[in-house]
């Protein structure tokens, strides 16, 4: 079968390029039009990443940058699945986090806010999907943090998450948010998405289900990455 | 129709070194960094250098930007099942690097990659995907780098570009050097100069 395109972004969907509440996007977004492309190999062909990439512990930030002792914080889960917009398990692709730490902190030299740095919580993870698309990683609840855009901007609690898919077409950064912080209404770069629908898909669940008793909450976040044409008819990709 | 819609993006923000370039951030956390060898020890091909600036519509350099590269081999294959016909042992294609924080100077070592399989039986002149992430971009920026020294007035891509002095934006430019041969590509988010952004 030949492979069918990507449905087409739907950037309306997404935040603008140019939102004049987050400042640093003034002088960093295009002003020309994008060139919009039918997708090619170039673009339905993606990286390949295997257990070979990951080691067991990578998922796991309370134990991967470990010197002293745990780090400080609410432990929590993780969890959820990759999927496409046509609702379909992604499996084995890349999951990639970031975050602060409870104080809400990031070891980075260019974070200078006066939260102490924790010995113990480097702030990365990554995993890979099983193959019902599902993951999860083992944290603590990054805190809140100013930032300099208006004098009083606070992010909301937040991870950072950089997902794969098979195709380049399908690369995604995006940030989970927790269920019920009064942060993110305020958030410049939250609002920077217009639909309130689809700022919700950004913002975890709390899962009681999912957590340990006497141990570790748990959040449930899904992700979907864009789906694909089915080839009803062919459309000439290659050949011919 | 149970579609279901992407999750939005969102910046990758100040700190994206951390997590997906931590070692070039300046910490040890993971036994293997990934994206940094695009082409492995087996690839055929010319090896090359590309290097480049990216700026904003100030004309600053931007020191905080992500890049992944996403490329075939010097036959134009890529290493995905979608393609199909094979690469070299260890050839993945795929590589991330950040800027300098000081000079915002960006840069990787890969191989030359070869013509590709284009739509409806054309050819696409030898090129690598690039994608762009930093503080301050709400969705990451899709571009194209292609070689000055190719053939790309065929190009079914550069041929697309409506205004013709744009398609220059696409261009790398070469020059040999004692190290080898680079290819310098500076990419403008913004402005008189603005690098043709692809909607992919
Ligand atoms: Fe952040």
């Amino acid at each position: 079968m030949k492979p069918a395109e990507f449905y087409q972004r739907d950037r309306q969907h997404h935040g603008p390029a140019l939102h004049r509440d987050y400042k640093t996007s003034v002088t960093r977004s295009p002003q020309y039009a994008l060139l919009s492309l039918e997708n090619s190999l170039s673009e339905i062909t993606g990286p390949v990443f295997s257990h070979n990439d990951v080691d067991k512990l990578d998922n796991d930030l309370i134990k991967n940058y470990a010197k002293s002792g745990d780090p400080i914080g609410e432990r929590i889960i993780v969890h959820g699945r990759v999927l496409d917009e046509n609702a379909r398990p992604v499996p084995n692709t890349l999951v990639e986090i970031w975050q602060a730490n409870a104080g809400g902190r990031y070891r980075h030299k260019k974070d200078t806010y006066l939260a102490a740095i924790d010995p113990n919580f480097g702030g990365c993870g990554r995993t890979l999907t099983d193959e019902n698309g599902y993951y999860y990683f083992r944290t603590v609840k990054p805190g809140a943090y100013p930032w300099r855009n208006w004098v009083n901007n606070w992010r909301p609690a937040h991870i950072h998450f950089s997902i794969f898919g098979t195709a380049f077409a399908q690369r995604l950064i995006t940030q989970l948010y927790f269920e019920g912080d009064p942060l993110i209404k305020t958030c410049p770069i939250v609002n920077s998405v217009p639909d309130e629908k689809a700022v919700d898909q950004m913002i975890a669940r709390l899962d009681m289900n999912a957590s340990i008793p006497l141990d570790t909450l748990a959040y449930r976040f899904d992700i979907v990455l864009r789906g694909r044409r089915s080839t009803l008819f062919e459309n000439r990709l290659e050949g011919n | 129709m149970n579609y279901l819609k992407e999750t939005p993006s969102q910046t990758a923000g100040p700190y994206v070194h951390i997590g997906l370039a931590p070692k070039a951030a300046g910490f040890d956390i993971f036994d293997q960094e990934l994206g940094w060898d695009i082409a492995g020890p087996n690839a055929k091909g010319e090896r090359i250098r590309i290097e480049g600036m990216v700026y904003d519509g100030t004309g600053a350099p931007v020191k905080d930007v992500l890049l992944e590269a996403w490329q075939a081999n010097a036959q134009g294959h890529y290493a995905h099942s979608e393609d199909g016909r094979g690469v070299e042992e260890g050839f993945r294609g795929w590589g991330r690097v950040i800027t300098d924080f000081d000079t915002g100077l960006w840069g990787f070592d890969t191989v030359k990659p070869g013509a590709t399989l284009g739509r409806n039986g054309t050819t696409q002149a030898p090129h690598i995907n690039l994608w762009i992430v930093a503080r301050g971009i709400n969705l990451g920026l899709n571009t194209r780098l292609y070689f000055e020294d190719e053939n790309n007035a065929d190009d079914p891509v550069i041929n697309l570009i409506e205004h013709i002095h744009r398609r220059e934006t696409l261009i790398a430019k070469r020059r040999e050097t004692d190290e080898g041969v680079v290819y310098r590509f500076d990419i403008y988010i913004q402005g008189d100069k603005e690098t043709v952004f692809l909607d992919i």
